[in-house]
C-alpha cells in the first residue's frame, strides 16, 4: 500500500496511455485507431525529448534526427537483410542511441543556444548524408517489400500490430521518463538544468550525465521512426528528417510542462488534437505551423513552466502527485 | 603533522592581470585557516584554483598528498572537497531538501537517494533550515541561501570545506549563529578554509591566517601575528588601533 502511494505520480500517465491503446478497440474504428496512433507516437517522442529538454535543460531543436536515423537503419535491416520486426526495432533503438552517444561527446559541451543550433545542423547534415547514401536508396528512399506484411498476417493485421507496438513504445517512454525523474541520475540532471557549474562543484559528473540523458532521449524515437516507416511502407529523406516536426515536439513538451512526467503527455494530446482541427479547417490549413509558432511564443513569454508546471507552482500539494 | 592540503607556488593570470603570484601554504588536518585581504586580492581565485574551477598556470595543489592540480570540480568533490559560493548558487527550482540531497548523493560518500535523504535531514537540522525543507530554494532569503550553501557542502561529508564569505550580508545575531556552526563543523573533524571580511569573527575562529594583497601572499601566521604585522595593517586593516580592538575581548 505504501509503495503504491509512493508511485502515485506515474499512475495517471500510464492510465492515459493505456486508455489511448484500448480506445480504438472499444469503439471498433480504424480512423480512431489512426488518430490514437498519431497521439501515441507524439507521446513517445515528446516524453523522450523531455528527458533532455525538461530534466537536463538542453534544448534539442533537431531531435527528429534520431527518429529518422533509427528508422532508416531499422527499416534497412527489416527490408534488405530480412530481420524480424523485433530485431529491427532493437537495432533502430540501438543505432539512435549510439548516434546520440557520439553526438553527445561532440556537442554537449556547448551550452544554451549554441547547443540548440548545433542540433539543427546535425539534423540537416544527416538528411544530406542519407540523401547521398546508396544503400539507403539515396533521394528516393526505401520502399517496404509488401511481402513482409504477410509474415505478420497480412497488411491489415500488420497495421494493427504496429498500433499496439506503438502503444508499447509510448508506455515504455512514459515509464522511462518517470524512472529517470525519481532516480538519483535524474536528480543529477535536474541539478545540471538549474546550474551546471554548481552541480559539478557538488560532484555531479555533468559530461557523463548529459551524454546518458541524450542517449536515453534518443533510443525510443529511433524505434518510433522504424515503426512509423514500417507502417507507412516507405521512407524518404525529407519524410525522415522534417525540421518542423522537431519544433512541434518542443511545442508539445513546453505546452504540457517541461520537466514533469505528465506534461509532455498532455502536451502531445493537446497539440495533436489542435493540429487535427487546424489541418482540416479551411482557414488554418495552410498556416497551421504559424499557429504552433505563436503558441510556442506565448508559452515561453507567459507560462514558461507549461500547464503542469503552472499547476505545480500554484498548488504546492500537487507536487507530490505530479512529479 | 600530516597536511591535508598543500598549495605550492600557485600562480594564476587572467590575460595581463596577475591574479595570484606564487601562493604557498600547508594546511594541517583539523584546522581552520582564515583567508583575508582587500577586495580583488585573489581570495576567491585561490579557491577556484584549489577546487578545479581554474587550472593554475604554475604551481601544484596537493590533496591528501596527491597532485590534483587542475582536476575537474566534480573529481575534487568526490575526493572530499566541498565549497560554498560567495555569490550563492542555489538550484532554484528544486526544494531545499533536494538541494541538500544533491550534495549528499554526489559528494564524497556517493549515497543512494534514501540514505542521502537521511543525511539531508540531519544537516538541515544542524544549520537550522529544518523549517523550510519543502520550500523552493528560490524562495529563501540571502541568509537562508547561505545556510543552504553550507548545508549542501556539509551533506557531501567533505574532508576539506572552503567557505567563501558565508558571513557577508548577515546581521550580528546571524553572524554569531553561523560562527557557532563553523566551530561545530571543525569539532567534527572537518578542515576549513574561510574567506571572510568580518574580521572579528574570522580572527576568533581561525587557527592560522593568510593575507593576500594584489595576488601576493603578504603574511601568514596566527591571528595575533597577523594583526600586529605592519604590512597587513598598511594593506588591509588600515589602523593599528583597530587591529588591537579586533584582538581585544571588546
Amino acid at each position: 500500500m505504501k509503495n503504491w502511494r509512493k508511485h502515485l505520480g506515474v499512475i495517471l500517465p500510464i492510465l492515459v496511455v493505456v486508455g489511448l491503446a484500448i480506445w480504438p478497440t472499444l469503439v471498433d474504428s480504424i480512423s480512431v485507431r489512426e488518430k490514437a496512433f498519431t497521439i501515441l507516437k507524439a507521446v513517445a517522442l515528446a516524453s523522450s525529448l523531455n528527458i533532455l529538454l525538461g530534466y537536463t535543460g538542453y534544448v534539442s531543436f533537431g531531435h527528429i534526427v534520431f527518429y529518422g536515423f533509427g528508422g532508416y537503419v531499422g527499416l534497412y535491416f527489416l527490408n534488405e537483410q530480412g530481420w524480424s520486426i523485433w530485431a529491427s526495432l532493437l537495432i533502430a533503438g540501438i543505432s539512435a542511441g549510439l548516434l546520440a552517444f557520439l553526438l553527445g561527446k561532440a556537442i554537449l559541451r556547448l551550452r544554451g543556444g549554441y547547443f540548440a543550433l548545433a542540433t539543427i545542423g546535425v539534423n540537416e547534415a544527416m538528411k544530406a548524408l542519407i540523401n547521398n547514401l546508396d544503400i539507403f536508396g539515396g533521394p528516393v528512399g526505401m520502399t517496404l517489400n509488401f511481402k513482409i506484411y504477410k509474415t505478420y498476417g497480412g497488411a491489415a493485421e500488420a497495421l494493427n500490430m504496429a498500433f499496439y507496438i506503438m502503444a508499447g513504445l509510448a508506455l515504455a517512454s512514459v515509464i522511462l521518463s518517470y524512472l529517470v525523474r525519481v532516480s538519483k541520475f535524474g536528480l543529477g540532471l535536474l541539478a545540471i538544468r538549474e546550474n551546471e557549474d554548481a552541480a559539478e562543484v557538488m560532484g555531479v559528473v555533468a559530461p557523463d550525465a548529459k551524454t546518458w540523458a541524450y542517449v536515453l532521449s534518443a533510443i525510443i524515437p529511433g524505434m518510433v521512426g522504424m515503426l512509423f516507416f514500417f507502417k507507412n511502407g516507405n521512407v524518404e529523406p525529407h519524410v525522415a528528417f522534417p525540421l518542423h516536426a522537431s519544433i512541434e515536439l518542443l511545442v508539445m513538451v513546453m505546452l504540457g510542462g517541461q520537466g514533469t512526467v505528465l506534461g509532455p503527455i498532455l502536451g502531445a494530446f493537446a497539440y495533436q488534437g489542435m493540429r487535427g482541427y487546424l489541418v482540416t479547417s479551411d482557414f488554418f490549413k495552410d498556416i497551421q505551423l504559424s499557429v504552433s509558432g505563436a503558441i510556442l511564443l506565448i508559452i515561453v513569454l507567459f507560462i514558461p513552466a507549461g500547464a503542469v508546471g503552472w499547476l505545480r507552482h500554484r498548488f504546492a500539494p500537487l507536487r507530490r502527485v505530479l512529479p | 603533522m600530516t597536511s591535508l592540503l598543500s598549495v605550492e607556488g600557485v600562480t594564476k593570470r587572467f590575460g595581463g592581470l596577475q591574479a595570484l603570484t606564487q601562493i604557498t601554504f600547508d594546511l594541517p588536518e583539523g584546522q581552520i585557516m582564515g583567508l583575508i585581504g582587500p577586495n580583488g586580492a585573489g581570495k576567491t581565485t585561490l579557491f577556484n584554483c584549489i577546487n578545479g574551477v581554474y587550472a593554475p598556470e604554475e604551481g601544484r595543489v596537493l590533496f591528501h598528498g596527491e597532485d590534483v592540480t587542475g582536476s575537474k570540480t566534480y573529481k575534487m568533490a568526490k575526493r572530499g572537497l566541498a565549497r560554498t559560493h560567495q555569490i550563492v548558487q542555489p538550484l532554484e527550482e528544486l526544494t531545499v531538501r533536494e538541494n541538500v540531497v544533491v550534495g549528499a548523493c554526489f559528494g564524497r560518500e556517493n549515497h543512494s537517494l534514501s540514505s542521502a535523504s537521511e543525511i539531508a535531514d540531519e544537516v538541515m537540522e544542524f544549520v537550522g533550515l529544518n523549517a523550510r525543507v519543502d520550500q523552493l530554494a528560490a524562495s529563501l532569503n540571502v541568509a537562508q541561501k547561505k545556510r543552504l550553501e553550507m548545508a549542501r557542502a556539509l551533506a557531501a561529508r567533505p574532508y576539506l570545506l572552503l567557505l567563501d564569505e558565508v558571513l557577508a550580508g548577515l546581521n550580528p545575531s546571524e553572524i554569531s549563529g553561523m560562527v557557532e556552526i563553523v566551530k561545530k563543523i571543525r569539532d567534527r573533524g572537518v578542515t576549513i578554509i574561510m574567506i571572510e571580511h568580518v574580521m572579528k569573527a574570522v580572527m576568533n575562529v581561525s587557527d592560522r591566517m593568510i593575507v593576500l594583497d594584489y595576488g601576493q601572499q603578504i603574511a601568514e601566521g596566527t591571528p595575533e601575528e597577523i594583526v600586529n604585522n605592519p604590512q597587513v595593517i598598511e594593506a588591509y586593516l588600515g589602523d593599528p588601533e583597530l587591529a588591537k580592538r579586533l584582538m581585544g575581548d571588546d
